[in-house]
């Protein structure tokens, strides 16, 4: 046959099936029905899922490439013992004083209380920490001010509150100069923080920062320090820093040579990769599971083209017996099942958009649209098509035209 | 006799010492027990016998449906014995047509669509295609129901649209197994009628299995089978 000929074979072929497909519409819906979720679950799953990860990339590039966090314990992890000696304030003044390229330290102490304001109370993080903080990370203030220093030392009752907290107490009230109770605790507002955003996990303006010594006094009741977030000095280099913190806290929690450390040193780059990664693992996960539904999709496209074969006997006899090669009838069998999941895939793929879109306001994630897992799952669809039509397409294909043509 | 005019020409069918054999060893069943025949173009030959005899088998194999089990079958000098199913699936599309008892028309698919189909798998591009389908209609005077599909249709109009099929590719040979074994006797004549008219006038030499001896009447030459063997041979005298 000429390539011409081939073509125009293979758009009879395409005819013939949608005619097939429209002539069976509801038949043809449900079996195409695995495929539309299958296709849309795996792509909605990795859509929102790279939404989450660039989401949290852009809040870990905002936090600034030179910044350390620095936590008691080992390294993070499963079968983590928590009999672990607590930083002192005195370990950040050293890691100040002593290391050259770290331009600050910012104590930070956190716990979750609820915070009162008139009849309106809201659960909330309560973190303490020094007026460094906010510089360390990257939080303005929108009104009001950050602590004075008489304020640190003495372990004054202020606090600066975030947007989410001042909308839920205040509601359109100005916050600034009222008293907000934290459990037996009652502050002034003296600031605002600028909103910084959902983040996958959690909201970052759902926070009131006191500081760091009426924490220790008022809230945890110790002189502990949870972590200690370093800005690192700019063009210094940050592994450097990492040692240079490493040897002065190793030295000052008394770790001989032959120990682990007994902390933690991570930058922005593990920082990232260990949120991220979290969310790729169960993108990954939710993924696997939608590709499951796609298989069974094919499945019961096989099982549907084989009740369509054995229908379509009579119909098959005649094709072979006027002319057609096994060729020819075995490619319009695999072009109808091809078709058949072709279009569950594009159906799959607008539900998906419309699943993505909500799945991503609902989470608080930016919606990307992911191309390549669009043509990808496509591809996917019709190769489960081809590949899960190609038996009962050959079983159509070599039938003897003569027995075909008995069958009633 | 009827082969005698022809001795001189090339038969577009030579059968020679044919047989067809189901099954194996204890079980086997001889269907076709040596069958010798000749078919020349513009033959008109009715093939007669009692269920059993064979003849459907015969049908069969100079249809290129089977093939013999041992003998020789020559379509125009070709042994279609050594043929794969493939060649003889294009030896169908080019040369052949068939008209069947029960029409074998596709469902829901109307008459134009179903005379067009044979020339879709001889790769016809759509105008063409569509021209030749509402000609091969016109011939059988179905011009007017090519928008019908086969179940808004009578008995005689459906294998109308069959023979419309058949006749579309413009076939060397027709095989006409019982056209006219599930319609009436004046609907049958119709179909005699259009079928003598086709060997007459456009030259389509036709094989035609019956068991009616009044369907057989109109052709010109008969074979009778019997136990898978030709008892007889007979001419009707007419038109050769």
């Amino acid at each position: 046959m000429s390539l011409r000929e081939e073509r125009s074979m293979l758009w009879n072929a395409v005819v013939l099936a949608l005619r097939e497909i429209r002539r069976n519409l509801m038949r043809s819906f449900l079996t195409i029905l695995g495929i539309v979720i299958g296709v849309a679950a795996v792509i909605t799953m990795v859509t929102v899922g790279e939404g989450a990860t660039a989401q949290v990339r852009q809040q870990i590039a905002n936090m600034g490439s030179n910044l350390l966090m620095i936590s008691p314990g080992k390294r993070l992890g499963p079968g983590q013992s928590s009999a672990t000696v607590p930083f002192k304030e005195d370990d950040g003044e050293a890691i100040l004083r002593d290391v050259t390229s770290i331009a600050a330290v910012a104590p930070v102490s956190s716990a979750g209380l609820k915070a009162v304001f008139g009849n309106q109370n809201w659960s909330t993080t309560v973190t303490g920490t020094e007026t460094q903080y906010f510089d360390v990370t990257n939080r303005t203030i929108a009104s009001g001010r950050k602590f004075s220093e008489s304020e640190m030392r003495s372990g004054a009752a202020v606090c600066v509150i975030g947007s989410t907290v001042a909308k839920e107490l205040f509601g359109s009230q100005d916050p600034l100069g009222q008293k907000i109770r934290l459990e037996k605790l009652a502050c002034d507002v003296i600031g605002t923080l600028k909103e910084k955003g959902q983040s996958t996990m959690v909201d970052q303006d759902d926070v009131v920062v006191i500081p760091l010594r009426t924490f220790q006094r008022r809230v945890s009741g110790n002189l502990d320090v949870a972590m200690f977030q370093v800005t690192v000095r700019e063009g210094a280099s940050t592994e450097k820093a990492r040692t240079d913190i490493r040897a002065l806290l190793r030295e000052h929690r008394h770790l001989s040579a032959s120990d682990d450390d007994n902390f933690n040193i991570m930058d922005t780059k593990e920082i990232s990769s260990m949120l991220t990664g979290t969310t790729k693992l169960l993108t990954a996960l939710l993924s696997a599971v939608a590709a499951v539904s796609l298989l069974v999709g094919g499945i019961g496209i096989m099982n549907i083209m084989l009740v369509s074969v054995t229908e379509r006997t009579r119909e098959i006899g005649i094709r072979l017996a006027i002319g057609a090669l096994e060729r020819e009838v075995l490619v319009q069998f695999l072009v109808e099942s091809a078709a058949l999941s072709c279009l569950g895939g594009i159906l799959g793929i607008a539900l998906a958009l419309a699943a993505s879109v909500w799945g991503a306001s609902l989470l608080g994630v930016p919606f990307v649209f992911q191309g390549g897992i669009v043509v990808l799952a496509f591809l996917f669809s019709g190769a489960v098509g081809v590949g899960f039509g190609y038996f009962p397409a050959l079983k159509a294909a070599q039938l003897d035209p003569i027995e075909a043509l008995r069958y009633e | 006799m009827g082969d005698l005019a022809h001795e001189d020409r090339t038969p577009i069918i030579e059968l020679e010492g044919v047989t067809k054999v189901y099954g194996e060893g204890q079980a086997a069943m001889a269907a076709l027990r040596g069958i010798d025949l000749r078919i020349h173009g513009g033959d008109f030959l009715a093939v007669m016998g009692p269920s059993g005899s064979g003849k459907s088998t015969c049908m069969n194999i100079l249809g290129c449906l089977d093939t013999p089990t041992t003998g020789s079958y020559r379509f125009q000098g070709t042994e279609v014995g050594r043929l794969t199913r493939a060649q003889r699936t294009l030896l169908r599309r080019f040369y052949i047509g068939f008209v069947f008892q029960g029409y074998n028309l596709l469902k829901r698919t109307t008459a134009l669509e179903n005379v067009e189909l044979p020339l879709i798998y001889r790769g016809l591009p759509a105008a063409p295609r569509r021209k030749r389908a509402i000609e091969a209609l016109d011939v059988v005077g179905l011009a007017d129901w090519k928008t019908h599909t086969p179940g808004e249709l009578s008995g005689g109009q459906q294998q109308r649209v069959a023979i419309a099929r058949a006749i579309a590719t413009d076939p060397l040979v027709l095989f006409a197994d019982e056209p006219t074994g599930n319609l009436d006797t004046s609907r049958a004549r119709e179909i005699m009628d259009l079928l003598t008219g086709l060997n007459r006038d456009a030259g389509i030499t036709i094989v035609m299995v019956t068991h009616e001896a009044d369907m057989a009447a109109y052709a010109a030459r008969m074979v009778h089978f019997l136990d898978g063997l030709v008892a007889s041979e007979e001419c009707n005298g007419r038109g050769h």
